[in-house]
């Protein structure tokens, strides 16, 4: 089987988001970048999928030179080989254009993704390759198996779960429950210096999206400290002053 | 041109993020002098749907089949799309349900439209321009999105955008669409319903517990107090990772990022990522015994004391204050 996996490369979780130039810029001064926490999930079962030889991982990053360390990580982590479009990732469609082109080349069995970046919460790239495939996308699951040219799959749906049974190939967005994410090992580590990296110049899309500004949330007022044998006036407070009950 | 706005049901019924969306859809073609057209898809009955014109809808399409009864991603994207054109809808409005985030964006490429997932705010139209504010980094910002195509497609945060009633008596009408058989490639095998009475994503009110509560035996009383204020429960990370909570009520960075009225944080430390997915709540309770845990950083509300004290004591108190309103 052969699997793609969609990776981004992401602030750290620990990382405060300030902006630059007139809070026009995500200030990457200082910050450490890693591979999307949920595509890490991702890349963790497709090389379930593929162990014993059944099969090869290939990661495809859309992003410039600078993101290669993420990229290296896939690969000591056991993607078999990797792709980077050689592009800043403008928007959504930007990267799930390019990520599309190239499967369009190299026929995968499934692409998969994270449910989302932890950057701009798309959960958007895996709808748009499957439209642009025209194949089956699912955006949110929750567990993935493969037994021939079917898939079944867990969706998280608001209240419970669906389970799908969908035809290879498709795309998915794979969130917690569908693997433990791996961790590099010195084989690993040592293996991802000689495992092949593609460049590759992206195809020309138009962008129909632009971020202007950012801000950060308005700092909330002070904390309002009760008294832990009088609740009732938290009660009496949610009901009177704040009026959410 | 009109203004189109996606109805999802969950057995048949619209949910409250459904009203909001069509509430925010109609103040969006009240900004560009139209009207307004919701599509609802499955089986809904006539007066389900007429409720859709309660919150400003001025036609209301149905399209109902068997084989459309449950959510089928790409027959439904292939549908909204369909309407949208034959509407000559310029503004495309869903929930950004998990439901429709499967389906925007596949509307979004069909129609070569810009997208604007998880708004959180009206947009702001000025010569042709329209720019969306939406959430980003997980809650820890906001950015404000232009879309620069002609078509567009907003799919809107639940929780973010105030019902509004403005009855327009509109009345449902069948709307026929074809359809192509590999739009039905995906087959549902089984539904399970989760046995949580308020869905998270959609909550008015959360209580969240975290490893302060020292295994999942002592989840009882945070049910029972979730049960009283009509809340969803949810967690922090380690919570859900030592499958004392399934991973769907894990908030955050890395979880589900939620907007209630009141989030009641009992038991959890306040670490960024879990910040990350609460901060656009509207009030924050913390009960920590801890008087140094960060989240009283971000709290409107804080008691600092043992869980396993307080808890009951709320749940007492809460009971009163039912009983006496
Ligand atoms: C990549 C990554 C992503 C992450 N994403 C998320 C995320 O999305 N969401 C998330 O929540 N975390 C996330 N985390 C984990 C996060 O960093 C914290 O570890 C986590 O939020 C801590 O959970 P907690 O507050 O429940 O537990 P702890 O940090 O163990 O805190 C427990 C709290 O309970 C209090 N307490 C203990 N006993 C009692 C008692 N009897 N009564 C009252 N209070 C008591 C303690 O004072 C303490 O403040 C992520 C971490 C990483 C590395």
């Amino acid at each position: 089987m052969k699997i793609l996996v969609c990776i981004s490369n992401v602030p750290d979780t620990t990382t405060k988001i300030t902006f630059t130039n007139n809070n026009t810029q995500f200030n990457s001064a200082g910050v450490q970048f890693i591979i999307n926490p949920y595509d890490e999930i991702a890349l963790a079962r497709a090389i379930e999928l593929t162990e014993n030889g059944n099969g090869s991982v290939t990661v495809i990053h859309v992003g410039e030179a600078a993101n290669e360390p993420t990229i290296r990580k896939a690969l000591a982590i056991g993607a078999t080989d990797a792709v980077r479009i050689n592009a800043p990732a403008h928007d959504a469609f930007f990267v799930a254009a390019q990520i599309a082109e190239y499967a369009k080349e190299n026929q995968f069995d499934l692409i998969l993704t994270g449910r989302e970046s932890i950057d701009y919460n798309g959960s958007k790239v895996a709808a748009m390759v499957g439209e642009l495939l025209d194949i089956p996308s699912v955006s949110v699951i929750k567990k993935l198996d493969v037994e021939g040219n079917t898939a079944t799959v867990e969706r998280e749906i608001e209240g419970g779960k669906e389970v799908l049974s969908i035809p290879l190939p498709f795309v998915a967005g794979t969130a917690e429950g569908v693997a433990e994410p791996k961790i590099p090992n010195m084989r690993g580590i040592m293996s991802a210096r000689t495992k092949p990296l593609t460049v590759i110049e992206p195809v020309v899309v138009t962008t129909n999206s632009e971020i202007l500004v950012y801000e950060t949330p308005a700092p909330r007022g002070q904390v309002k400290m009760i008294a832990a044998d009088d609740v009732a006036q938290l009660v009496s407070l949610l009901h009177n002053e704040a009026k959410v009950i | 041109m009109p203004v189109l706005v996606y109805t999802e049901n969950a057995d048949g019924k619209f949910k409250k993020s459904i009203f909001e969306a069509v509430s925010y859809a109609r103040a969006i073609a009240d900004q560009n002098n139209t009207s307004l057209t919701a599509i609802s898809i499955g089986n809904v009955d006539t007066a389900e749907l007429s409720s859709l014109g309660n919150y400003g809808a001025d036609k209301i399409l149905n399209v109902s089949s068997e084989q459309l009864k449950n959510f089928v991603n790409q027959a439904y994207a292939s549908i909204i799309a369909k309407a949208a054109e034959s509407e000559g809808a310029a503004i495309v409005v869903l929930s950004n349900s998990f439901s429709g985030r499967g389906l925007a964006p596949r509307v979004a490429v069909k129609l070569n439209a810009g997208i604007a997932d998880g708004a959180t705010a009206l947009p702001q139209q000025a010569d042709g321009k329209l720019t969306v504010k939406k959430t980003a980094f997980s809650g820890k910002a906001f950015a404000t999105v232009e879309l620069t195509s002609d078509k567009k497609v907003i799919s809107l945060t639940p929780n973010t955008y105030k019902v509004e009633e403005k009855p327009t008596g509109a009345q449902p009408e069948n709307f026929t669409v074809e359809t192509n058989a590999s739009d039905f490639a995906i087959m549902l095998k089984d539904i399970a319903k989760s046995t949580d009475k308020v869905s998270l994503p959609d909550a008015e009110i959360v209580v969240s517990a975290g490893r302060g509560l020292k295994g999942p035996e002592n989840w009882g009383m945070i049910e029972q107090l979730a049960d009283l204020l009509g809340a969803a429960t949810a967690c922090s990370k380690p919570v859900s990772d030592a499958g004392w909570r399934p991973h769907s009520e894990h908030v955050g960075q890395t979880g589900i990022t939620v907007s209630p009225n009141l989030y009641i944080a009992i038991g959890i430390s306040g670490a960024i990522q879990h910040l990350a997915g609460i901060s656009s709540s509207k009030v924050i309770v913390v009960i920590n015994k801890d008087a140094d845990a960060p989240f009283y950083k971000v709290a409107d509300y804080g008691i600092v004391g043992d869980a396993f004290e307080v808890v009951p004591k709320l749940i007492e108190a809460v009971k009163a204050y039912k009983a006496s309103s």
